[in-house]
């Protein structure tokens, strides 16, 4: 049996070679030259420098932008995390009711709130809220930048990822995306 | 549920299925040691390593040099990552910075990843550096899903041959497999998530200037973002395929750069599956009978459907309280409605739920939502998929051996019925075999029961760092219980996801989990192994009278009926003071 040891040793080592080194290289390589950008993190520029990632959430808190849900990560893109907050336990309740009181007192009124957005995000760093989430803030938005609203619902019309083939996933916007197409669209004017 | 749900399940279903017999029959050739193909591309490479190591292809082993092998060779590789992990602060490719980790997280992470459980004590982005998750997490991912074909294949062997001493050469069979298989299937899924947008690179993290400063209470406000960089897809790929799932960032697949897309989703959620579904068609091709394969496919399939569909259901229905207090959790055509707490906008109900049960069916145990936040029933579904042995699909290999121990039980029963000696394919079920599938079916067990009531007697519910003692538990009462279970259950069954709330990195956890992922892996393949020898010295017994066909539906509800009474018997006292307790306080409070 001890003659085992050295295809152990030496196996070990080819392996490591083949798995560890050869193949990450070539995937690095070949993303690097087909999907650059993506391989880089989808990074977005405005004006010459880097401004986020759209794959990235944001915290947006001023009042003329979209809000991203909200986020056990404080959207801190080293560190992602969720809440792990269950559903009985007594400090989700609280943070759930003090949301929907706040989200209620910064718009005015008493509808109820889309789910996504009183509930923290897996990752913490949630890019996306539900088209429910935007058409929620959309007046507030609106009014906030002397906006139409429907030029603003274009805008979110135009920063929404429908479903895969019309069959993957959920329907989505994307708050980095909307709130920098809302601003170039007002600093064009 | 809404349509959609049911559309993207049977999207999902309809694509494993469609794969089981390509992949299966591609596999089958590659265990068989035929040309596949591939071996004209890489054969050099595969003959260069036998000639390196001085291994004989063609001289195979007996079950104990064969189990000696696989010991050596895992226990070898734990001990690299170990001194990977505590020497990463003194090596290269560590942009970070990031140090060397304790003693006790080396231990649980090098056994962690060499048991194919790869259950996350570390928060990858902030603990680990590129060389440790490249060097370290990337090749036991690989070797550890090749050991587990190994095995497999070893134990069909033992079925197949008759009179025989030798079960295979282990060498030849985890070079084969991850060659052949788990490497070309990995570069075309590590290729098609980059396009999606899952990063590849070497850079350090990037710091961005924020669209809008974040406002810190009685500080200054914040003014940029950190964004973690690093070589992920090519990680990301195998830890799917594998049934590994330690993530490369924290929150794993959750992870916007490690599941950017519904497309990648359905990607990664099909490659925790494929290979394990796959493998029943190639047990079929190797004992010379497809439907002896698809009969196990097809008990598999009967227990994950229903239960998948639970998740669903749990999951739309939501958490009565966030309606109670004005949220809108109705599914419409602008959202998916239910309980969000914990997921994420793009995958939402349908897609959050299939991932959970794929990922504890199969002993993958990434995530791409936080099992720790679903609802009561929700979280019981799949931290029973795990306890019933992770063998509905279960790991690569593993899952299937699994399932096979089961089936030695279930034709035991049936011999016992009709007072004869059973047999499986042609080869009778006697003391031996039994005590052996006994263990394999016990052991794991046994580590959750008895290390979940370790845990909370005392010494898993309060830690201490420094002076300051902290608690381990991130919610009270009946789902403070679950956390613990659900841990035990992962690492028991080497599966992998947790209730992440806990708090597990610290020695405790660290000890008590490593020692679990460590029992549950080597002692199950070890009286596999003896089984696969034993069977393989006997003659072939011609099935009679007495025989109980393993191809027909009578079979199969044998077989669904042995796992889910040994899972319902061994674990429902256990799960009724968890989940079952909060799901009676949260409907009825």
């Amino acid at each position: 049996m001890l003659s085992q040891l050295r295809p152990a040793v030496v196996i070990f080592l080819a392996l490591t070679l083949v798995t560890g080194v050869a193949y990450p290289l070539l995937i690095t390589g070949v993303s690097q030259v087909a999907f650059s950008r993506q391989a880089q993190g989808s990074l977005i520029e405005r004006d010459g420098h880097v401004v986020g990632s759209e794959l990235i959430g944001q915290a947006f808190t001023g009042s003329k932008y979209f809000w991203s849900r909200p986020s056990a990560a404080g959207y801190n893109g080293a560190a992602s995390t969720g809440s792990n907050l269950g559903p009985t336990n007594p400090a989700q309740l609280d943070a759930v009711k003090q949301r929907i009181a706040d989200l209620r007192a910064a718009h005015g009124d008493e509808k109820p709130v889309p789910i996504d957005l009183v509930t923290a995000s897996a990752s913490g760093l949630d890019p996306h809220i539900t088209p429910a989430a935007a058409e929620y803030q959309l007046e507030r938005v609106a009014r906030e930048r002397g906006m139409t609203p429907d030029a603003v619902r274009q805008a979110v019309v135009d920063a929404t990822e429908g479903r895969t083939f019309g069959l993957l996933g959920e329907p989505s916007v994307n708050v980095l995306r909307l709130n920098l197409a809302l601003d170039a669209a007002q600093s064009g004017e | 549920m809404t349509a959609n749900s049911w559309i993207q399940l049977a999207l999902f279903l309809g694509a494993l299925v469609a794969l089981a017999k390509p992949l299966g029959s591609y596999m089958a050739r590659i265990l068989e040691g035929k040309p596949c193909g591939l071996d004209r591309v890489l054969g050099w490479c595969e003959r260069g390593i036998y000639r390196l190591a001085g291994v004989d292809p063609q001289q195979e082993m007996g079950w104990r040099t064969y189990a000696f092998a696989v010991m050596a060779f895992n226990l070898l590789g734990i001990a690299a990552v170990y001194l990977l992990l505590r020497l990463q602060g003194a090596l290269p490719l560590n942009p970070q910075g990031l140090p060397g980790t304790t003693p006790d997280l080396a231990f649980n992470t090098a056994v962690s990843f060499g048991t194919n459980t790869n259950w996350q004590s570390y928060g990858g982005e902030a603990t680990l550096g590129y060389l440790a998750q490249m060097l370290g997490l990337t090749v036991q991912n690989f070797v550890s899903a090749a050991t587990g074909i190994a095995v497999l294949a070893a134990l069909i062997r033992g079925l197949v041959r008759r009179s025989a001493t030798t079960i295979g050469n282990f060498w030849v069979d985890l070079v084969r497999s991850t060659l052949y298989i788990l490497l070309p299937l990995s570069v075309i899924l590590a290729v098609a998530l980059a396009s999606q947008g899952v990063i590849q690179n070497f850079d350090a993290y990037q710091s961005v200037d924020l669209v809008e400063p974040i406002p810190v209470d009685g500080g200054e406000p914040t003014t940029t973002q950190t964004i973690a960089m690093g070589p992920v897809a090519s990680q990301l790929a195998i830890k799917q395929l594998g049934t590994n799932g330690g993530g490369f960032f924290n929150v794993n697949s959750a992870h916007p750069f490690e599941n950017p897309t519904p497309l990648a989703n359905f990607l990664e959620v099909l490659a925790i599956l494929v290979i394990p579904v796959a493998l029943c068609y190639t047990f079929g091709v190797m004992v010379g009978d497809v439907r002896q394969g698809w009969a196990v496919l097809a008990a598999m399939f009967v227990i994950f459907i229903p239960l998948t569909v639970g998740v669903m259901l749990a999951e739309q229905a939501g958490v009565p309280q966030y309606a109670g207090m004005g949220a809108d959790d109705v599914a419409s055509a602008t959202q998916a409605g239910g309980n969000m707490e914990g997921k994420e906008v793009r995958f939402g109900i349908a897609n959050s739920a299939i991932w959970a049960s794929a990922t504890t069916a199969a002993s993958n145990g990434s995530v791409n939502a936080m099992h720790d936040s679903f609802t009561p029933l929700g979280g019981l579904i799949p931290m029973w998929l795990m306890q019933l042995g992770e063998v509905i699909f279960g790991g690569v290999g593993s899952g299937l051996y699994g399932m096979l121990m089961f089936a030695i039980v279930a034709v035991f029963i049936a011999g016992l019925m009709v007072g004869r000696t059973p047999e499986y394919l042609g080869k009778k079920i006697e003391a031996f075999e039994m005590k052996m599938a006994s263990l394999v079916i016990l052991i794991p067990s046994m580590f959750v029961l008895v290390g979940t009531a370790i845990a909370v007697v005392g010494p898993g519910l309060e830690y201490t760092v420094g002076d300051e003692v902290k608690g381990n538990l991130n919610n009270p009462g009946a789902h403070g219980f679950s956390e613990v279970l659900y841990a035990l259950s992962s690492a028991g069954n080497n599966n992998g996801s947790a209730f992440a709330g806990l708090t597990a990195n610290e020695p405790f956890y660290n000890t008590l989990l490593g020692v679990a992922m460590f029992a549950s892996r080597y002692w199950l393949i070890i009286p596999t192994l003896a089984i696969a020898g034993s069977l393989a010295r006997k003659k072939y017994s011609p099935p009679g009278a007495g025989t109980l066909p393993t191809h027909q539906t009578l079979f199969v509800v044998m077989l669904v009926s042995t796992v889910l009474l040994v899972g319902a018997l061994t674990f429902v006292p256990a799960l009724a003071l968890g989940p079952v307790v909060e799901h009676l306080q949260m409907v009825s409070p």
